[in-house]
């Protein structure tokens, strides 16, 4: 466009911004708009007061004028003598049970308390990679050992030879990787296998070395079950998720059956029938001595369910990406592992987050179904121990609505925390 | 372009060998793709390949880095084969860098981080060596003030141009390009090919897939004419484009030069 130079008058000063014209701003204007904009949608409005009015009436008097301190239900009931409050005092009384389950001895909850505790030191480091140090992730690699010991209790040689094996293993792998990914990775397993079997003899061998006074897995329950169950086999599914949708994608077509046909087996089957497998079949293939306790069972099966369901969200989000991606980091010269851990697996698990947390919602809360098998999580708790004693039979909204809300805290919290991290995750225009 | 460019195409050329195809031939399945392609390539030579849709020439030059496979006759690069043997592969894909019509950054990384990646991971260079040269390149191809942006926030010709950068970080001996400025907008052609004249400039044994016959006229020593993945003809850009050989070439240069 042409200059034109003959402009009198220049404006130096960008002018205020001037304020709406009245009623189109403030409640008045905010309730006309989205409440009563239409017939229709006044009659919407009324509806929702009404409903939210009626859930009210009957929440509110059932919080408020709930009682906390009798010792069971036919007190609760003098108590309240009809007044419609709720009979709170299961909770009080039974909270202890319904959290670690009622054979957990007493004197040692703070274990487990601590172990929780210590959860919100160790996932942060990996879930916030982007505000925390490096180094922190150290509290996150030594957490499942520090919490196995809390939880289980034994000597401290147990954990330690664990992580040792570990660590060995993966010594052995970087070293061995030169070599090919198949040679690592069996000298990282003989690694860890050897080092697992010589600190097995020695923690056989004095079992009091440092000890905490063990906890047989039996006796795990409540809410702790749950928990355990929960970041578990979260964490175990992914990277074996990972591993299986890699391996649907190969171009080995040994490795590539094995995954498919692993997947859709496991996705064909209904959890619960899996739990009963794991109750009462998979000891078979195992050792007759070995006794692998049930709550390892169980979690085998868990993580593979949801590993496979983990595996199905990751392949589409492999599919998602253009091929132009694969030859970029090939015509770079990144070799296979650099290429998936560099360039396609950091896109691939961006798309999949919302898929991988819909999973890891629902495998939380699929842990409750290990109350069919007869251990006694929350839900097994209070279906079973509190609901069929005498002093609190037939106090079941108090105690579902407790269930409800634990839950209800951890799965809105992950899903919270996943559309964070989506926000975070974004790099593309905006 | 300018007129007042040198012409690359008079530059002196080594009689070193860079690549050496040999009678070599591909499938897709069934489908003859290319068929008995012989070319060598001196060192610092700059080739121009052109031909109709289909007629093979993507297909040609992602076999010089064994992103697609041939199955008969040799291709050796530097004089190394190429062969099923992964160390080769690497090998080769380390001295050839390739340019896509589609760019192909990794749209999770920052432009630095493009560019250093592949030396940091593929070479073991130190990162802040690789980021000095990164921010080199960068600036080669006049875009280092937006080094800490995503892909995404770039144009498309500032796109390619980082992808020629971040190719150029690995040092490589040869640069290899297909259709590199087809997916870009006219306005942001011209600064696609001064990056890449300025390349042919220094000496860069360069192979092109390009239908911009001026790029070709200008920086080629050589234009090679494709069709049904065979060779048909190949020349010295003056006598290809004014006194083409073959029917099918004439044809080609009359439509795509005709308008
Ligand atoms: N992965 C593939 N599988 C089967 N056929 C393919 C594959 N890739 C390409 N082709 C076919 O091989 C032929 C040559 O393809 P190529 O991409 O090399 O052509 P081109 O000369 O680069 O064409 P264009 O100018 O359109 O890019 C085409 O007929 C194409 O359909
Ligand atoms: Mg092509």
């Amino acid at each position: 466009m042409a200059q034109d130079h003959s402009t009198a008058f220049v404006r130096t000063q960008e002018i205020p911004p001037a304020p709406p014209p009245p009623g189109e701003t403030g409640a008045v204007h905010w309730i006309k708009t989205n409440l009563i904009s239409s017939v229709p949608n006044a009659i919407a409005t009324a509806v929702g007061i009404y409903v939210v009015y009626w859930l009210l009436s009957g929440l509110i008097p059932w919080i408020v004028n709930g009682t906390w301190v009798t010792n069971n239900i036919r007190e609760c009931r003098e108590v309240l003598a009809g007044s419609g409050g709720g009979c709170f005092s299961v909770l009080t009384e039974r909270y202890a049970q319904m959290l670690f389950g009622f054979e957990y001895p007493s004197e040692f909850y703070w274990r487990p308390s601590l172990a929780f505790a210590l959860l919100f030191f160790a996932v942060p480091p990996a879930l916030f990679p982007m505000y925390l140090p490096r180094w922190m992730l150290i509290a996150t690699g030594l957490y499942p050992f520090v919490a196995f010991w809390l939880i289980w209790g034994g000597t401290i040689l147990t954990p330690i030879g664990a992580l040792a094996g570990v660590m060995v293993g993966y010594y052995a792998f970087t070293k061995l990787d030169k070599y090919g990914f198949a040679a690592a990775l069996g000298g990282g397993v003989v690694g860890a296998w050897v080092v697992w079997q010589a600190f097995g003899m020695i923690a056989g061998g004095m079992p009091g070395f440092i000890a905490l006074e063990a906890v047989e897995s039996r006796n795990m329950g409540g809410f702790m079950l749950n928990m355990i169950l929960g970041v578990v086999c979260v964490s175990l599914s992914i990277p074996l998720g990972i591993v299986l949708a890699l391996g649907r994608q190969s171009s080995m077509p040994l490795i590539k059956i094995v995954c498919v046909v692993f997947i859709e087996f496991v996705r064909g089957v209904p959890l619960i029938t899996l739990l009963f497998v794991a109750n009462v079949v998979l000891a078979y293939f195992f050792p007759p001595d070995s006794n692998i306790d049930l709550i390892l069972r169980v979690i085998i099966m868990i993580t593979m369910f949801s590993a496979a369901y983990i595996a199905e969200v990751i392949r589409g989000g492999l599919a998602a990406l253009p091929t132009g991606q694969y030859e970029a980091a090939d015509s770079l010269g990144l070799n296979y592992a650099q290429a998936m851990r560099l360039i396609i697996l950091p896109q691939a698990l961006k798309i999949s987050i919302p898929g991988i947390v819909n999973v890891a919602v629902g495998l939380f809360k699929d842990t409750t179904l290990v109350s069919v098998i007869s251990m006694f999580d929350l839900v097994g708790m209070i279906r079973g121990p509190i609901l069929s004693s005498t002093d609190w039979a037939g106090v079941y909204w108090e105690t579902w609505a407790f269930a409800c809300i634990l839950f209800f805290v951890v799965c809105f919290g992950i899903s919270k925390y996943s559309q964070w991290l989506e926000g975070q995750l974004r790099t593309d225009r905006h | 372009m300018t007129d007042t460019a040198v012409n690359t195409s008079q530059m002196q050329i080594s009689d070193e060998v860079a690549i050496s195809i040999q009678n070599m031939n591909k499938w897709y399945g069934t489908f003859h793709v290319l068929r008995d392609i012989d070319l060598t390539v001196q060192r610092g030579e700059r080739i121009v390949i052109c031909g109709p849709s289909g007629s093979g020439k993507s297909t040609l030059i992602r076999c010089i880095n064994a992103l697609e496979e041939h199955q008969q006759g040799s291709i050796s690069v530097d004089g190394t084969l190429l062969s099923s043997d992964l160390k080769n592969i690497d090998k080769i894909r380390s001295e050839v860098g390739m340019c896509f019509q589609h760019f192909n950054l990794f749209p999770h990384l920052t432009i630095l981080e493009n560019c250093t990646l592949a030396p940091i991971w593929v070479r073991k260079t130190p990162k802040k060596e690789a980021e000095e040269t990164a921010m080199y390149f960068l600036e080669k191809v006049k875009i280092p003030d937006q080094a800490n942006k995503y892909p995404g926030q770039l144009s498309g010709g500032q796109q390619q141009r980082v992808a020629i950068a971040r190719s150029l970080c690995m040092r490589p001996r040869i640069m290899l390009f297909d259709e590199p400025t087809s997916a870009l907008d006219p306005e942001m052609i011209k600064e696609v090919l001064d990056t890449m004249i300025q390349l042919a400039e220094e000496g860069m044994t360069m192979l092109c897939v390009t239908h911009e016959m001026g790029f070709a006229r200008q920086v080629a020593n050589r234009v090679i004419f494709m069709d049904a993945g065979q060779i048909v003809e190949q020349n010295a850009p003056e006598p290809f484009f004014t006194n083409p050989q073959n029917e099918r070439t004439q044809l080609f240069l009359s439509q795509i030069l005709g308008h």
